[in-house]
């Protein structure tokens, strides 16, 4: 078994009153692609915010190796660089184009030289079919390509660990495609990840261990195909209903049955 | 033809006088610009600090400045502080200086209002990419509020050459002011003069606030 890379230790975090998150524990080991789905407000969000320290924990930790990641560390910036996050709006800079957006970390905050970071950055761009956009702006692409653009733009200072909250939820069902895939890409890469997901074709394929998060802790974590074809609990047996749908025009037997008994 | 009066201008030196008292109210105009630029970006990063008190006395200035016509403030700084005080500012400074309090605060609040409509999520992604405060103040969130500046700062600019107008009332010979001395100097030989003269000084009006209006629909395009 490999090292842990990621370790989550009694995150608690609450909005006011609302505990969101009540103590929940998590370990990410290096190579390992881990999903996390439940049901909407449960936290998934919160929690990859949590991890990266963008939003203030009550208590718990959250570490990258040893080193502890929270809104106190003075060497923050440092350790965010190591963890990569793309959101489920992308958030590309509106103002540079897409090989600034993508340079624009490695060379400010990595200090790299400026024709380096390009030149990785466009095969990066290569590699998910966009380097013949660099020069253009975000608003000139589409939604999918906007989102391999974020990707991109998190891959190139080399993250020891990538979170992906939902990336494909606000794209077009013909675009969901071709983001998945550059994550199949990354996952086949071997590298450490923590995916949100909604679609759950995609989380069986590509996850090594799916995570089941609601009422604020993790209810039940198992490989895939065990945890979508055998759901141990209730509660993950009721979310996964949630996503098949009965035949509603089907002849049902009783409404068959002769009319005169 | 009616006679429009326009012949006065070619009187001995009366279209030079005329741009002349235009270079005035430009001098007036672009040096308070010059100032309120920078002091309003200033100002206007001070009004997004949470601090009670900045937040409190940069709102006072701003409502005292916009609540009292400028008219009045002139005649503040001009015949106020040299009696109250025994200061005596000349015609032409005491504008710049009335023109640069108004420009600091209205481009204060300009620069505020850009500053707070560039998304949160826009300041999170710079962080998640571990961009230091710094860095994502400097290289995403200024460059992003300069651009929704410009158009409404040029604005703010053609408003202020246009209100030098009033700078006349305390004695300063700017463009009105040297029309209305033509004017006057010529009720006899030419009586429809105050026409030609005045249309002469729209047009001069025009023709400094014109180009910079296109400027500001250019650069509009250009980062859109
Ligand atoms: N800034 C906030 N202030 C107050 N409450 C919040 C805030 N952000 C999230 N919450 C609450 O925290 C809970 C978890 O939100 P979160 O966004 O993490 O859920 P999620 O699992 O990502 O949901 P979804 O699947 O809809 O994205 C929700 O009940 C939400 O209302
Ligand atoms: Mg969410």
């Amino acid at each position: 078994m490999t090292k842990p890379l990621l370790t989550v230790e009694g995150l608690v975090k609450r909005y006011g009153e609302h505990t969101v998150l009540n103590g929940l524990d998590l370990t990410v080991r290096e190579g390992e692609v881990v999903v996390i789905v439940g049901p909407s407000g449960c936290g998934k969000s919160t929690l990859l915010r949590c991890i990266n320290a963008l939003e203030p924990i009550q208590s718990g930790a959250v570490r990258l190796e040893v080193a502890p990641i929270s809104r106190e560390s003075r060497d923050l910036p440092a350790l965010r660089q190591k963890v990569g996050m793309v959101f489920q709006s992308y958030e590309l800079f509106p103002h540079l184009t897409v090989l600034d957006n993508v340079t624009l970390a490695p060379r400010k905050a990595q200090k790299r030289p400026r024709a380096e970071a390009e030149r990785e950055a466009l095969a990066l761009l290569e590699r998910v079919g966009l380097a013949d956009r660099a020069r253009d702006y975000p608003r000139q692409l589409s939604g999918g390509q906007k989102q391999r653009v974020a990707i991109v733009r998190a891959l190139v200072m080399h993250p020891q660990v990538l979170l992906f909250d939902e990336v494909t939820a606000a794209l077009d069902p013909e675009m969901v495609r071709e983001v998945l895939d550059v994550l199949l890409d990354l996952a086949r890469q071997g590298r450490t990840m923590l995916i949100v997901t909604i679609e759950m074709n995609f989380a069986r394929a590509v996850a090594d261990r799916v995570i089941f998060l609601d009422g604020g802790t993790i209810v039940e974590e198992a490989p895939p195909e065990e945890f979508f074809d055998h759901p141990k609990t209730p509660r993950a047996q009721k979310f996964l209903n949630t996503f098949t749908f009965d035949a509603v025009k089907r002849p049902h037997p009783s409404s068959l049955a002769d009319p005169t008994t | 033809m009616p006679d429009l009066g326009l012949e006065v201008l070619l009187k001995g030196r009366n279209l030079a006088r005329l741009l002349g008292g235009l270079w005035v109210a430009l001098r007036i105009s672009l040096l308070s610009v010059a100032i309120s630029i920078p002091a309003g970006i200033l100002l206007g990063v001070v009004m997004t600090w949470k601090n009670p008190v900045t937040q409190a006395l940069s709102r006072l200035y701003l409502e005292i400045i916009r609540i009292m016509p400028q008219l009045v403030l002139l005649f503040l700084v001009f015949f106020g502080t040299t009696r109250v005080f025994g200061w005596d500012l000349s015609g032409e400074l005491s504008s710049v200086i009335v023109f640069t309090l108004w420009g600091t605060a209205e481009m204060g609040d300009l620069v505020r209002g850009a500053l707070v409509s560039i998304p949160p999520h826009q300041y999170e992604s710079a962080a998640a990419l571990g961009l230091t405060e710094r860095q994502t103040f400097f290289c995403v969130v200024l460059p992003q509020t300069v651009r929704r500046l410009i158009p409404l700062s040029i604005n703010l600019i053609t408003r202020m050459i246009k209100t030098t107008s009033l700078v006349l009332m305390i004695g300063v010979v700017e463009v009105l002011k040297v029309a209305q001395q033509i004017i006057e100097a010529n009720r006899m030989s030419s009586p429809n003069a105050a026409f030609g003269v005045y249309l002469t000084v729209f047009m001069l009006y025009f023709l400094a606030c014109w180009p910079i209006s296109l400027l500001a629909r250019r650069l509009e395009e250009l980062w859109r």
